[in-house]
């Protein structure tokens, strides 16, 4: 009778470790946060940024109220990982190609070469819709300068093939303009798992 | 019972890997595409829409046996139609592989993704090197 006993506890416990909804995963909020001096914890936050589209159209921060954003930076002339990037760039465009609450937003850091005229070609080129995707060109400084916030790399480097540094990193972005995922734009996989985390802030930040 | 079965099927497993590496010759034309064209024109050389051409039954490959070599090395700025879509983009040259290398990628490129097209020889390769245009 006791081992009886004991079997259908065990049992028990088994059932209600199923019935129990597996814990909610929540993406971080990345970068440094400070505290006010109220106690409540300050997160990092884009800061305020001004582009061009491959349309002339100016892009701001407001371009993406309400709305999450996936970054990276780029080059048309790049020799290297740019269109692998690229290519998974367009996995996640086409899978949220009708959802308007995801933009991409690729900054080009060769100011000098790739021009609106030059960024609107490449749009043509990959197919892909202004309003989804934006490829803007700016002031030098301010691209170089953003890419820091995004926790991306981005510099002139002579020695470099084509010229420039930069990673291959997408970027998450939430709502609230704070960095919330990123992975290896040139890793077919981690971007399977990057579109994951995107569909857990649209759920998170969306939610009804 | 099941462990025989088991056993059998590890064993044709085996015998099918190794046919299919077999299968598979240019080793080292692979291991230098992934190094030098695979970010272009991606691992199953299908290339990217309409700004890089494929190589995965390209006819380009066919109908350009001999200016390939050159391709390689000096790279590629012109208007081009590879089966059937036109591309005008720039190619950049790899100056550093050599006549070895380019052979090597070139017949690895000519038999992979379905591709069949004529292997190349070292002495071929070393003169169409010889005779680029500009
Ligand atoms: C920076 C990107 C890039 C790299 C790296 C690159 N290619 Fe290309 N390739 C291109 C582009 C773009 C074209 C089309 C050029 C044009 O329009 O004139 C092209 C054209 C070609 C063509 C002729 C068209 C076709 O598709 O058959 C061949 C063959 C080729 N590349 C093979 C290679 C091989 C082999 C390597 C590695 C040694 C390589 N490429 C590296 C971008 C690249």
């Amino acid at each position: 009778m006791k081992n009886v006993c004991f079997v259908f506890f065990v049992l028990l416990g088994g059932l209600t470790a199923c019935f129990q909804a597996p814990e909610k995963r929540v993406l971080p909020i990345l970068g440094e946060r400070d505290i006010s001096p109220a106690g409540d914890t300050i997160y990092r936050e884009i800061p305020d940024f001004a582009f061009i589209d491959q349309d002339s159209q100016l892009v701001t921060n407001a371009t993406f109220d309400d709305k999450v954003y996936v970054v990276d930076f780029f080059f048309i002339h790049c020799p290297t990982i740019c269109p692998r990037v690229k290519k998974n760039g367009l996995r996640i465009y086409e899978k949220y190609k009708d959802d308007t609450r995801v933009v991409l937003l690729s900054h080009s850091i060769d100011t000098k070469n790739d021009t609106v005229a030059a960024l609107r070609r490449h749009a043509e080129k990959l197919g892909i819709e202004t309003q989804r995707w934006h490829l803007v060109t700016g002031e030098k400084d301010a691209i170089y300068g953003i890419a820091d916030d995004y926790f991306s790399v981005a510099t002139e480097n002579p020695d470099a093939p084509g010229g420039f540094d930069h990673s291959g990193r997408l970027i998450l972005v939430d709502k609230k303009r704070r960095v919330r995922s990123f992975c290896d734009g040139t890793d077919a996989k981690d971007v399977d798992r990057f579109m994951k985390d995107i569909d857990l802030l649209l759920e998170e930040q969306f939610r009804q | 019972m099941v462990f025989r079965q088991l056993l059998a099927t590890l064993l044709f497993l085996g015998t099918f890997t190794l046919v299919s590496c077999e299968n598979h010759p240019y080793r080292e034309g692979e291991r230098l595409y992934k190094a030098n064209c695979a970010n272009c024109h991606m691992d199953s050389g299908e290339g990217l829409g309409a700004l890089i051409p494929p190589l995965a039954g390209a006819d380009y490959l066919r109908l350009n046996r001999e200016k390939l070599p050159c391709v390689l090395r000096y790279g590629l700025q012109d208007t081009i139609v590879v089966n059937g879509k036109i591309y005008a983009e720039t190619m950049p040259g790899a100056t550093k592989l050599s006549e070895i290398h380019i052979t090597n990628i070139l017949n690895y490129v000519n038999t992979a993704w379905g591709n069949a097209n004529e292997p190349y020889r070292l002495d071929e390769v070393r003169m169409l090197l010889e005779n680029c245009a500009e």
